[in-house]
């Protein structure tokens, strides 16, 4: 993975001097509140409703052992013992001090760390395929290109105060496992048709959030090494052109939807024409460099498909059902990319404790490589682990608590923090992804469903992408209760397909009730083998509305508004 | 209000008018009152402008050989539009004074500089809170930016160029001198 | 003077401390991060004078986020805010009942 040289190491920790005295400026009255707001968000540093959050970069998902540890240590000398795995691939701690901020930046600093950018109206940490460089779909490695990408955006003197938030990500990938489709630029590593030349298809304007849009395609392809030139280009004409005076209509998507794909395209084409392209872009010789640290690990040479882990499946059926769920195909023979569930049926999606993350750490360092990935699902990855090594980690990971055989299964779920920790909450959401994942935590049960992705935001934000989860569930609040709106067929893949809502909102304690109808209508229409999102295209929507309606008439008013 | 450029406070030599006539020495017009002004000739005054910053570039280019300074306003801090507006008034090729006025932030600095602009223009509330020493402070914070075209050969990647030009030269020369 | 917006009496006047995050609520004339010792407005000019204490403390850079909440009146006479989100504030995450202030001042 990527290491910092003696430039990045100097910036970064001139940064975090630079925060340091921005909290002392505010301390003293030089900033107003309102002007420090925006500089400590763009330190990933927000305000909840207990406490600060401190939001830290995972730049596309990647870690190494050492830098976990560093968070464990964060997390039990300056936070209650715990963090958050979040869908952008980033991790949060939610009880920080803003007196211990830049100290915390600094131990992030040494393991080449940092928050820089993680909020804020400005370009935000790049996220990329999780199985980046594992996955044998993959045309290139998305992370170099995400890696310049993260460099060239840092503290970027023309595109720091921008309408609004920008996201990029990178896919290099087939089947697309960073929803490219929903971020405001979203580039796909391809090859020309015609020359085999590497670059990328850009699609500009998809987002969630109150107005969910499917990115569109402005650039079929774009050279690869005239990236940065290309995004100044589209930057620009977003920071000039998009809408400042209303917040909710200030992300490029709305730009984009309001002027028509064609005319965004002219104008970024018309302003690209004008740049100097050399002048701008990163010469061969520097992606190069950036690429190398991305080489893959040296694997050992094996036979092929491990005949001890054949055999231990065999012999242990709990094993295998973990297996099942958690282990990704390696396109190394012998070798596996193995998820770690942050789902453990009880707890709350994507928190780990600092244990747990040293015992993450210490397997990521003997089996994989030293490497660990961050996925949108709010898992973890040990991206590159012999087969034959899988049953000693699953033993370790079940002493860990963190053998959930759940990977992809509908207790695998998405859900922001929602009110129990969000300011901007209208409801929570831990608790309803606790509630369905008890529901459901029969494990055969489970894998009779096979993949189903339910996805919770506690507010009309979507920070739990409820648009695009096949299930998709909307904290709100109505005459003064949370209440849930579920929608229905939403995909965030290379298929991307914002959600059907399914009828009026119910009560916290009427969800588990309402998934099950839904699960029930699937189970009844399916064909062999057919995942729950393709019963819902084949079918439509119309059976899982008229089940969702049908609410159990022996359940009445009375019953009381308590969240489970 | 006070005026400031890398180096501190600098003497404001421009007096706003809506016209020539209305003041004596170097004078800013309003965006609305530019083209009648440089009709009617602009004589020995030294002429700026102050523009809205939705204005399109294109509206600009035009006259910018006749102009002497041209303003950006940053109605707030958290406007960012001025900061593209200098860029392209740079590439594009206008060499007169940039002036960056209102409510930008100390913070701010360095990104005005780097986008193009030469100087700043405060806003007097701003600047009560954030004296001189502040902005002078913010530009030694950061010293190298990444990004190519925004502060000369100062950037990351042009060094980093040059380190691996400087030391493909060494290795050529221990070469040659082992011959 | 009271506003025509104000929340509906009783209620009590909570803010974030600006240096550390906690709720903080106003006692007249310092914080405590206990709820039940938050001074309770009953009147305007109670409301009034927590308003003018947040106003003040903002202004010298302690808390941030000041406002009024309503609240109800327990048997003991401790203050709970009437809508669930501000009740929240006062409690910590609902999933974690060894974390925020359910932890250390509920039992009281
Ligand atoms: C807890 C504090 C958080 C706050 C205050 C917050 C705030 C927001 C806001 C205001 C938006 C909507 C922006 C817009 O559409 O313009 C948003 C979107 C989003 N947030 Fe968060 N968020 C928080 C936590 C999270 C977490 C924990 C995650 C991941 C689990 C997350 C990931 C996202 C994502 C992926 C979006 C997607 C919508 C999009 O950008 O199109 N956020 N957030
Ligand atoms: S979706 Fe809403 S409640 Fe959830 S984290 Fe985002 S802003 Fe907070």
């Amino acid at each position: 993975m990527y290491r910092y040289d003696e430039f990045d190491e100097r910036f970064v920790r001139e940064r975090v001097a630079q925060f340091r005295d921005q909290v002392a400026r505010r301390l003293d009255g030089s900033l107003s509140d309102d002007e420090f707001k925006p500089l400590r968000l763009k330190n990933g540093v927000y305000l909840q409703l207990h406490a600060y959050m401190l939001r830290i970069a995972v730049p596309y998902g990647t870690l190494a052992s050492r830098q976990l540890r560093q968070l464990a240590l964060i997390a039990d000398r300056y936070d209650r013992g715990y963090g958050h795995f979040t869908t952008r691939q980033n991790m949060q701690f939610n009880w920080p001090k803003l007196r211990d901020v830049p100290d915390i930046l600094g131990l992030l600093a040494d393991v080449e760390m940092h928050c820089i950018q993680t909020s804020g109206n400005c370009i935000r940490n790049v996220t990329a395929d999780h199985f980046a460089g594992v996955a044998a779909d993959e045309l290139e490695d998305p992370r170099p290109t995400a890696e310049l990408i993260r460099q060239w955006s840092s503290l970027h003197p023309e595109f720091s105060y921008l309408p609004r938030k920008f996201k990029i990500a990178v896919t290099g990938a087939e089947h697309d496992r960073a929803a490219v489709k929903v971020h405001d630029i979203g580039l796909r590593i391809l090859k020309h048709p015609q020359t085999g030349e590497i670059g990328y298809e850009v699609i500009v304007g998809g987002g969630l959030g109150r107005t969910p849009l499917i990115g569109k395609v402005v650039r079929d392809f774009l050279p690869k090494d005239e990236l940065l030139a290309y995004l100044e280009a589209a930057m620009r004409v977003y920071n000039l052109e998009g809408r400042r005076d209303n917040k909710y209509k200030a992300r490029v998507k709305i730009l984009v939807h309001e002027i028509g794909v064609e005319e965004f395209r002219k104008r970024v084409e018309e302003e690209y024409a004008k740049l100097n392209g050399p002048s701008i872009n990163a010469d061969p010789a520097e992606v190069e460099r950036i690429a190398a640290y991305f080489a893959p690990p040296t694997y050992e040479k094996l036979p092929g498909d491990s005949k001890a882990y054949a055999a231990q499946r065999a012999t242990n059926a709990a094993f295998a059902q973990w297996a099942d769920a958690s282990v990704f195909k390696h396109r190394i023979p012998g070798y596996a990319a193995l998820t770690i569930s942050l789902k453990t049926i009880g707890e709350a999606p994507g928190d780990i404790t600092s244990a747990q993350m040293r015992a993450v750490a210490d397997l990521a360092e003997k089996y994989s490589f030293d490497e660990l990935r961050v996925t949108h699902m709010q898992n973890v990855v040990l991206p590159h682990v012999k087969q034959s090594d899988l049953f000693a980690i699953w033993n370790a990971l079940r002493e860990a608590g963190l053998a959930e055989a759940n990977v992809g299964l509908v207790t695998d779920i998405i859900a922001c923090p929602g009110l129990d920790y969000c300011a901007l909450a209208t409801a929570r959401s831990i608790p309803i992804a606790q509630a369905i994942a008890k529901r459901f935590q029969d494990q055969q049960r489970q894998r009779d469903i096979g993949p189903l992705g339910i996805k919770i935001s506690g507010c009309i934000n979507a920070c739990g992408h409820h648009h695009v989860g096949n299930i998709g569930i909307l904290g709100l609040e109505k005459n003064g209760v949370e209440n849930y709106q579920i929608t229905l067929g939403g995909d965030a893949t290379e298929n991307a397909a914002i959600g059907d809502r399914l009828g009026p909102g119910i009560d916290a304690d009427e969800v588990p009730d309402a998934i099950e109808r839904l699960v029930d209508v699937y189970l009844n229409q399916r064909l062999k083998d057919e995942p729950f999102i393709d019963t819902v295209r084949r079918v439509g929507v119309a059976p899982f509305k008229d089940a969702f309606l049908a609410k159990d008439s022996s359940k009445t008013e009375e019953a009381e508004h308590a969240v489970a | 209000m006070p005026l400031l450029d890398r180096s501190g406070l600098k003497a404001e030599t421009f007096a706003r008018a809506e016209n020539l006539s209305d003041a004596a020495g170097d004078v800013i017009v309003p965006w609305a009152n530019v083209q009648a002004v440089l009709e009617a000739g602009a004589g020995n005054h030294r002429l700026g402008v102050d523009i809205p910053n939705n204005i399109s570039i294109d509206e600009i280019l035009p006259l910018v050989d006749r102009l002497d300074l041209i303003s950006v306003p940053f109605p707030s801090f958290s406007d960012g539009r001025g900061f593209s507006l200098a860029k392209q008034l740079r590439d594009r090729g206008y060499r007169g004074v940039l002036r960056a006025q209102g409510k930008l932030i100390t913070d701010q600095f360095a990104y005005a500089l780097a986008c193009g602009f030469d100087e700043v223009e405060p806003a007097d509330e701003v600047f009560a809170r954030q004296p001189v020493e502040q902005w002078l402070a913010a530009l030694t914070r950061i010293t190298n930016v990444y990004q190519r075209g925004y502060d000369g050969a100062a950037n990351i990647l042009d060094q980093r160029r040059a380190a691996r030009a400087a030391k493909a030269a060494q290795v050529e020369s221990k070469e040659a001198s082992h011959v | 003077m009271s506003t025509p917006k104000r929340v509906p009496l009783p209620a009590i006047l909570l803010a974030n401390d600006l240096l550390d995050g906690d709720v903080v609520f106003s006692t007249g004339d310092g914080w405590t991060r206990d709820p039940s010792e938050a001074v309770i407005a009953y009147d305007d000019p109670t409301a009034d004078k927590l308003e003018a204490h947040a106003k003040a403390a903002f202004a010298a850079q302690q808390v941030v986020d000041a406002y009024l909440v309503d609240v109800a009146i327990d048997a003991q006479g401790r203050p709970t805010p009437r809508h669930f989100r501000e009740r929240f504030k006062t409690l910590g995450p609902s999933n974690r009942p060894d974390l925020g202030k359910q932890a250390v001042y509920r039992a009281l």
